[in-house]
């Protein structure tokens, strides 16, 4: 009989690769609630203070209402472009597509820190402050990449004739677009916003230095590591955040999924 | 059918990069008439159809609906309608939603709106299907609600792009009939884009053959058969056999005309002595029989085919490249049933079966 690689060992694998992904994230609500300014060993008692001192902590929710602001735009004028560019490229013969998707998708290959310092160069040999809205043109800058690709993927199968007989059913083509495009790539468009709103959320190094006197949520992180009584706050910060973007992850593959039923059922009609 | 022309293509053409897809197309398309346009993939037949849509504009000439100019109008403003080939069941509405469609800009309340819905799912059969999703409906329900989404709109003209084309060969001949049907009924102008010529030539009133972009000829199915006006729409529509022939004598409008070893016949054609001539001959028009008769050609059985109600058989003919085809009915008072590979065989017709095409190959 064939030997192959033994079943327990790859199970154990598993087991190994899983524990290493999530246990040290999991160390983030249990530290949270535990009642010692010290991360260690043993616990010393449910709490939630920690939970309380984030909630009455201006600072940090100044940050927080920050990146709230700053992802939602991001996401909304990444996936805008990104929606105009996939559009574009899926609907009409572009001379030199490749080399335009290529040229988008460029700041995925450039590390965050020369991005971050370039920006803030140009911003400064343009004369204009660093506020939010500077954070908001980097960060639309990397995630405009991230947005196509969703949007590309999920306008590539559309049978072509669908928006013709919208137009040939009398509709202009605003409103083909409106009536046909719009709902059909709408788990797209709805995974790109929540794709590109948790890039923006977690990007630091832009945000660094683009930011100027504000802080967002990473950077607030950031410097509250100095002082170690707030290390526990942070933690439920953290936690707290972990739950959100869990809900969120969640629901954005769920409806990932969704289109890619959809599409099945589109390409069937193609 | 009135003679009035309906829908006017006028002297069109377009050009895709180094294509001529369309080469200066020029059609009279009649009020409530079923009109064809043939030929094989690439001719030009779906360009042609997508230029009266308004989905392509022409580099050339003009595209008139009843008169009025609607060359450079838009799919939106031209009152025709299409059938996709892929039909084009929008995949997020179900079936009322997809019929209705195209009656919002009609504005009708919500009791019009849905008995206009209604009829149109009768006209195709479809009651009860109102709330089906687009992948809830086989390939024949989707041509249907494809048909009423189109039809539901009143159009003047109905442009199909070979919409039976994806359906299996049954569901294609009943649909065949049930479109004749429909539009006879309605009376709504068709214009059906197809390659199969048994299609065209059962459906429609008039048939206009394309190729490399040209049309060929234009004409109801039985005059595309019988008189074809070239070699290539000959070839196109069912099998022909092409014979080189020469007029050697004159007698009036009559000409002698040479066919080679198929000997001498008379035709009623134009042309001086001596001048090359190519004759076409349908394999049904052929007769065969086991005894020699007067006029009669010589030839042996090179190969036969067995096909029910019919038998085909290819005939060798000394002096001749090509066999010739022949079709014969399996009728009882067949006299030559039972014929076999190598068996000598004589084959006749009448003189009036020979087409006369113009030399183009």
């Amino acid at each position: 009989m064939r030997k192959g690689p033994s079943r327990v060992g790859l199970f154990a694998y598993a087991i190994l690769y899983l524990a290493f992904l999530y246990v040290p994230v999991l160390f983030l609500p249990l530290f949270s609630l535990n009642d010692s300014v010290f991360i260690a060993f043993p616990l010393s008692g449910f709490t939630t203070q920690w939970y309380e001192a984030m909630l009455s902590d201006d600072a940090m929710l100044r940050a927080l209402r920050n990146s709230l602001e700053v992802g939602t735009a991001t996401a909304l004028l990444s996936t805008l472009l990104g929606l105009l560019t996939a559009k574009a490229l899926t609907q009409f013969r572009v001379p030199g597509s490749a080399a335009l998707l290529g040229f988008t998708s460029l700041p995925l290959f450039i590390p965050d820190i020369v991005l971050g310092i370039s920006l803030l160069i140009l911003l400064d040999a343009a004369n204009l402050p660093l506020s939010l809205l500077s954070v908001i043109a980097g960060h639309t800058l990397i995630c405009v990449p991230f947005a196509i690709t969703v949007l590309l993927s999920r306008l590539e199968g559309f049978d072509k004739s669908l928006e013709e007989a919208s137009r040939d059913l009398g509709e202009n083509a605003w409103m083909s677009f409106w009536r046909v495009t719009f709902p059909l790539a709408l788990p797209g468009i709805i995974s790109s916003l929540l794709l590109t709103f948790i890039v923006s959320f977690d990007e630091f190094l832009i945000a660094y230095f683009l930011a100027g006197n504000e802080a967002t949520l990473p950077i607030y992180i950031w410097s509250q590591l100095r002082f170690p009584y707030k290390l526990p706050e942070v933690l439920a910060l953290g936690a707290a955040i972990l739950i959100a973007s869990t809900l969120l992850v969640v629901f954005a593959e769920w409806l990932r999924s969704r289109g890619l039923e959809d599409r099945k059922h589109i390409m069937v009609g193609a | 059918m009135s003679d009035e022309t309906f829908l006017k293509i006028d002297h069109v053409s377009k050009r895709f990069g180094a294509v001529l897809a369309v080469d200066d197309a020029d059609l009279a398309i009649r009020r409530g008439e079923f009109f064809s346009l043939l030929g094989p993939s690439g001719c030009g037949k779906t360009t042609l159809l997508r230029i009266i849509a308004g989905f392509e504009f022409p580099d050339l000439g003009e595209i008139l609906f009843e008169g009025v100019r609607m060359t450079d109008e838009p799919a939106n403003r031209r009152p025709s309608n299409m059938v996709f080939q892929s039909y084009a069941i929008f995949p997020h509405l179900n079936v009322s939603d997809n019929i209705a469609y195209g009656l919002r800009k009609e504005r009708l309340d919500k009791a019009t709106l849905k008995r206009r819905v209604l009829d149109a799912l009768a006209m195709i059969k479809l009651e009860g299907f109102e709330t089906r999703r687009a992948d809830e409906l086989s390939g024949g329900q989707r041509q249907r609600v494809a048909l009423a989404r189109a039809l539901v709109l009143k159009p003047k003209v109905l442009l199909l792009d070979e919409p039976l084309g994806a359906l299996d060969r049954r569901l294609r001949e009943a649909m065949q009939l049930e479109l004749r049907a429909l539009q006879k009924s309605l009376g709504i102008t068709f214009v059906f884009v197809t390659h199969d010529q048994e299609e065209a030539l059962s459906m429609s009133d008039r048939v206009a053959v394309m190729s490399a972009g040209r049309v060929l000829q234009v004409a109801t199915p039985r005059v595309l058969y019988e008189s074809p006006n070239c070699r290539e729409v000959a070839d196109f529509i069912g099998q022909m056999n092409f014979f080189a022939g020469r007029i050697v004598a004159r007698d009036g409008t009559q000409a002698r005309v040479e066919l080679g070893p198929l000997g001498q016949t008379s035709l009623a054609i134009d042309g001086p002595v001596g001048s090359e001539i190519l004759v076409a001959l349908r394999p049904e028009k052929i007769v065969l029989s086991a005894d020699a008769r007067s006029n009669s050609v010589k030839g042996n059985v090179a190969a036969l085919a067995y096909l029910g109600e019919r038998s085909h058989y290819s005939i060798a003919v000394e002096g001749l490249k090509e066999t010739i085809f022949v079709a014969d009915q399996n009728s009882a008072k067949s006299p030559i049933r039972g014929l076999a590979g190598g068996d000598v065989v004589y084959l006749s017709w009448s003189p009036d079966a020979l087409v006369v095409l113009p030399w183009s190959l």
